[in-house]
């Protein structure tokens, strides 16, 4: 039995190591780039990305997309999990919680480095229409925004309380700062009964904001005309790519999170093994919704839907879309069907995969709808047929991952990432049980 | 008509608050009259005057007591107001695709007129054929002033907007390139300026107003088609319309029922009953104000229009 002090020692944010190091630093070089190229953006116009009228979208859109997804892990894995009384989710939930937080916090800075006139930001309340999807997205964005920070923070109050005297002879300013965001946790009983209400009162709220949150991005496409986006799928589609795109991302950083921590006795085998099964269950899903979208139009498909449907199957994007499709789903269902498949080290090299399969998804859902409007393209020039990011935009989109990464770096380096009090909590439990299980 | 709902319902209030205003207007008139009548003559009277009531009756009028009311300011119904457009007008255009032989006089009348600097003009004559069995055609396209246009349901702000008269126009001093209204509009006829306009000093003193598209262009927002309400209050046609040679673009007022290329005049309904005249994507629902004719009995020949043919090109400068 490990006693507290031992879990503290253990569990306590550390300094980082020279790799820590060199890591922000790279992330720091990255957003630094990323903010001179959007500085250039901001004089000289939108002229320096290679989107034009036709290609009317780009990565930045498909990046904001991917963030939304990948926001989704919060109410997923937290909060159904919660609710379903999961109790394995214990060392796993607030890494996703600021796993969520991250993505959606850059998916609002992303979509506003996609308006060309962001000095005009506020017309978006000024002159709100409530008919624009535009306008359910700054809505739903900042409730979401709000939602998993105080998921991620409630939880945190008597992990913070614990860390103030922790901290209190060695680093008192540290200790300071923890005290004053514990909000003066004591744990007395009133306390600790507000608390488990509210969050109990915030996961039961997350779960729809979240699915509305997903859907609304869904509807962003598919409240046009346009061919491979209006359909009626899209909703249900996206909600079960993001919950492939979070659950992917987690698998990734805990698995980082494990090794560089090396929390090998908290985050086990059998939380691999847990977070497999969902996320084959994930992928199922949205194998399922993937058929609907792409294999049964294949059958009645008209032919300005059979020109792009060609240009994925066997045309030019046909490399991405396989790469995507065999990559990102089906040969995650397969390793993962099979216990050795949800082994810790190959369940982070399909969890990258499938991160990266996510991103290049949406590339594949924004660009070629947009190359292919009903009317012929004709009288452009012939760049503008065809797109692919210029050096502005691969700066900055890289940024804005790099910067997503950054909030996760710094979160994880002051937060306890594995809950000490819930793990105490569960500990003496079992305690508990075993001892009465001997008498 | 078919109008939106949002403006049959502006309308309705602004008739209600106009015929509540008159009732009130009328009643203090009327009471001042009676109470008038009902007091002795002061002075030595100077003749009888006879005044219809509002119920009809006549009734003899001391001249003496009688005053000019006020009349409240004229309603701004009957003016021209940039957001809802002229009063009880509803534009239309007529494209005669038996016509056109790809003179592109239009799309230059067009840039020049609108001061296009980019890569993609706001009217563009494409290169058409259904299938490989049936004619070539030309095809000019511009904005199609939907009357239920996709672009304005979408847009965030208000920025682009329906009025009245039908016309869909940019408000670029609000638009916040969000672009999403390009994406919407299945017709691709709208056109984004990516950088500052290059207009040089033409547009340098021009006071913008939504209703002159292009005059100035704003970076970072659409531009499209604007139907040349610029050129309809002076009492002429659009750009487009003046410039064609061969006649193919009519335009006019639906509720006039009357559209004309510049020479001939014709009956808006019986033209597009004779020529079976169509709308592009009539599916959608989109219901376009422009209208096209199909390309039949053509007096001229596809070919003609292939030496200007630029696959690349729309604009001038490119």
């Amino acid at each position: 039995m490990k006693s507290n002090d031992k879990l503290l020692k253990d569990l306590a944010p550390k300094k980082f190591g020279k790799l820590g190091v060199i890591w922000t630093s790279l992330l720091i070089v990255i957003i630094i780039a990323g903010v001179i190229a959007y500085i250039d953006q901001l004089i000289k116009g939108q002229i320096v990305t290679n989107m034009r009228d036709y290609a009317l979208w780009g990565i930045y859109i498909s990046n904001f997309v991917f963030f939304v997804a990948t926001s989704f892990v919060g109410s997923v894995t937290v909060a159904i999990l919660r609710l379903t009384k999961n109790t394995w989710r214990t060392p796993v939930v607030r890494i996703a919680e600021i796993i969520a937080l991250a993505a959606i916090v850059m998916a609002g800075i992303t979509i506003m480095i996609d308006m060309a006139r962001p000095d005009r930001l506020l017309n978006l309340f000024i002159h709100a229409r409530i008919q624009s999807p535009i306008t359910w997205d700054v809505i739903i964005i900042p409730t979401y925004i709000t939602l998993s920070f105080l998921l991620l923070y409630f939880p945190l109050l008597p992990d913070l309380a614990i860390l103030k005297e922790y901290y209190k002879k060695d680093k008192p300013t540290l200790s300071k700062w923890y005290g004053k965001l514990s909000l003066n946790w004591k744990g007395s009983k009133v306390q600790k009964s507000i608390q488990t209400k509210s969050i109990q009162i915030i996961a039961l709220m997350i779960i729809p904001v979240g699915l509305i949150l997903q859907t609304i991005d869904a509807w962003l496409f598919s409240t046009t005309y346009r061919i491979g986006w209006d359909s009626t799928n899209l909703g249900p589609y996206f909600i079960a790519g993001a919950f492939v795109a979070g659950i992917g991302a987690l698998v990734t950083i805990v698995y980082i999170i494990r090794r560089a921590y090396k929390l090998e006795d908290y985050i086990t085998e059998f939380h691999f093994d847990k977070l497999g099964k969902l996320l084959v269950l994930a992928c199922l899903t949205y194998l399922y919704f993937n058929i609907n979208e792409y294999l049964i139009p294949a059958f009645t498909a008209t032919e300005d839907e059979a020109t792009h449907l060609n240009t994925l199957f066997t045309g030019h994007y046909a490399p991405l879309f396989w790469f995507v499709t065999i990559g990102g789903l089906i040969i995650p269902i397969i390793v993962l069907l099979f216990k050795k498949g949800r082994k810790p080290l190959p369940m982070f090299i399909i969890g990258l995969i499938v991160v990266v399969a996510s991103w290049w998804k949406r590339y594949l859902i924004v660009t070629p709808t947009l190359l292919h409007p009903f009317l012929p393209i004709q009288g452009v020039p012939e760049s503008w047929h065809h797109y692919f990011p210029s050096v502005h935009e691969w700066l900055i989109t890289s940024a804005t991952l790099a910067m997503a990464l950054l909030i996760i770096t710094i979160l994880v380096r002051y937060l306890p990432i594995i809950p000490i009090q819930r793990t105490a909590d569960e500990q003496e439990e079992l305690l508990k049980t075993t001892k009465n299980a001997e008498q | 008509m078919k109008n939106n709902n949002k403006n049959s319902r502006r309308k309705f209030l602004d008739k209600g608050v106009k015929f509540s205003l008159a009732a009130v207007v009328g009643g203090i008139g009327l009471s001042n009259i009676a109470s008038k009548l009902n007091a002795k003559p002061a002075k030595g009277s100077e003749g009888k005057i006879e005044l219809m009531t509002t119920d009809g009756t006549l009734v003899e009028v001391d001249s003496t007591e009688v005053q000019e009311i006020n009349h409240p300011p004229k309603e701004d119904s009957n003016k021209y107001n940039v957001r809802e457009g002229f009063p009880n007008r509803k534009f239309v255009m007529v494209v005669d695709l038996a016509k056109c032989k790809n003179a592109l006089k239009c799309q230059q009348a067009c840039n020049k007129g609108h001061y296009i600097t980019g890569d993609n003009a706001w009217l563009k004559v494409y290169k058409m054929q259904e299938s490989k069995e049936t004619a070539p055609y030309w095809m000019p396209t511009q904005c199609q002033h939907c009357d239920q246009p996709a672009c304005v349901t979408v847009c965030p702000v208000d920025a682009t907007f329906k009025r009245r008269d039908g016309i869909v126009l940019i408000d670029n001093e609000r638009c916040i390139g969000c672009r999403f209204c390009m994406a919407a509009c299945p017709y691709s006829t709208r056109v984004f300026n990516w950088k500052e306009p290059d207009q040089g000093e033409i547009t340098l003193g021009a006071e913008y107003s939504p209703d002159y598209a292009g005059f100035p262009s704003v970076k970072g927002t659409v531009d499209k088609c604007d139907f040349c309400p610029h050129q309809i209050v002076k009492n002429e046609l659009p750009f487009c319309v003046t410039a064609c040679p061969n006649g193919v673009f009519y335009f006019g007022d639906k509720y006039e029922d009357t559209v004309t290329n510049g020479e001939v005049t014709l009956r808006l309904k019986k033209l597009l009953e004779d020529k079976a005249g169509y709308r592009l994507m009539e599916g959608l629902g989109t219901e376009p104000s422009v209208y096209y004719l199909p390309p039949v009995d053509r007096l001229v020949d596809f070919k003609e229009g292939l030496d200007k043919y630029k696959k690349f090109q729309s604009t001038e400068k490119s």
